[in-house]
């Protein structure tokens, strides 16, 4: 019995292997579970690649109650904004307005209509109350897809420069302002 | 969380689609988006084959029935008629939605394990059975002696 290779912590080692494997997985789905709670990780994220690029060419017509804006808008400014897609048929866009309007003074958000007839984007926003410096409309959803939109809500914040400096495709969460968005853009400001 | 376009009346859009699955091998539900150039029009499905699409996220942009779906291939579309190359497309797409987009991933380091895992399995496992296989049996015990096979009787008749 002595050559038996197998000795007692060679032995306990590989008892040991699929506890520390099991140990280690559920770590893993233990972190992912908790970023989804604390909105730093979210399974469904697309992973666009816009993150520190300009923003893409684009000239978007009024919606009304605002104005329509280009490229060559966003890339003239001097402080950041963020842009926000949204729609009227949109259910989390309607949870993130309460948002968006309490952020209004401390942000110039500009909006973008995705896909939506003018006077259900006009109704949406006159219920909701409007949290937008300007609104314009893609109405064939193009623009969108030279931004990496992937559904609506999706929102961009852009700095000076028109460079896009973060982005998410979840509804935007008081968190979210706090933690990420705000730090960001009072970092970005001149 | 999210809203896609799809969500519209999207029970009755599933419906409609299981319904009508056998009768439509393509998504492309409109013949007025097809190209009219056959050959195009091939090169432009086999294109959206490899497209995924975001909404459905398992299904191409050739088989899914979402709003974004049939705008990508609106696009693609264009692209082709444009005299564009595959590879130009696949770029531009790409460039756009990152590599999530491509239901192939394409080889590299973030995609290495996935690629290599089959021959890794493979070499792992050739590795455990040479390692088992390698080790020597352990030797025969050797035989009894006269004292030995003595008390062996003995226990075997005292039972």
């Amino acid at each position: 019995m002595s050559d038996q290779p197998s000795s007692p912590t060679r032995r306990r080692l590989l008892m040991a292997a699929p506890l520390v494997v099991a140990g280690g997985v559920g770590v893993g789905f233990w972190r992912m579970l908790s970023g989804m709670t604390k909105g730093s990780f979210d399974p469904h994220d697309i992973h666009a690649p816009a993150l520190n690029r300009p923003v893409p060419d684009f000239a978007l017509p009024d919606q009304a109650p605002g104005t329509g804006f280009s490229a060559a808008d966003l890339r003239g400014l001097k402080a950041p904004v963020l842009v926000n897609y949204f729609a009227s048929w949109c259910i989390p866009c309607v949870a993130e307005m309460p948002v968006l309007n309490a952020l209004k003074d401390k942000l110039p958000i500009w909006g973008i209509a995705y896909k939506d007839k003018p006077e259900h984007a006009l109704g949406f926003v006159q219920r909701a109350g409007n949290p937008y410096a300007r609104i314009a409309a893609d109405h064939d959803g193009l623009a969108a897809i030279d931004w990496g939109v992937s559904g609506v809500p999706e929102t961009f914040l852009v700095g000076p420069g028109g460079v896009i400096r973060w982005h998410t495709a979840s509804p935007i969460t008081e968190a979210m302002i706090t933690n990420t968005i705000m730090p960001l853009a009072d970092s970005l400001k001149p | 969380m999210k809203t896609h376009p799809l969500r519209r009346g999207g029970l009755i859009a599933l419906l409609a689609c299981l319904f009508f699955a056998p009768l439509v091998a393509l998504a492309v539900d409109d013949p007025s988006e097809m190209l009219p150039d056959p050959a195009q029009e091939q090169r432009a499905e086999a294109i959206g084959a490899q497209l995924r699409c975001l909404v459905c996220q398992n299904e191409s942009i050739e088989d899914s029935s979402a709003d974004l779906a049939r705008d990508l291939r609106h696009v693609v579309r264009e692209h082709v008629a444009k005299g564009e190359s595959n590879q130009q497309i696949m770029d531009w797409m790409v460039n756009r939605y990152g590599n999530f987009i491509r239901l192939k991933p394409p080889f590299t380091i973030g995609t290495l394990l996935l690629w290599v895992m089959p021959l890794l399995a493979l070499c792992i496992g050739i590795g455990i059975a040479w390692w088992t296989f390698r080790r020597p049996r352990a030797p025969a015990p050797p035989p009894l002696s006269d004292e030995e096979r003595r008390r062996l009787s003995d226990l075997t008749e005292t039972r």
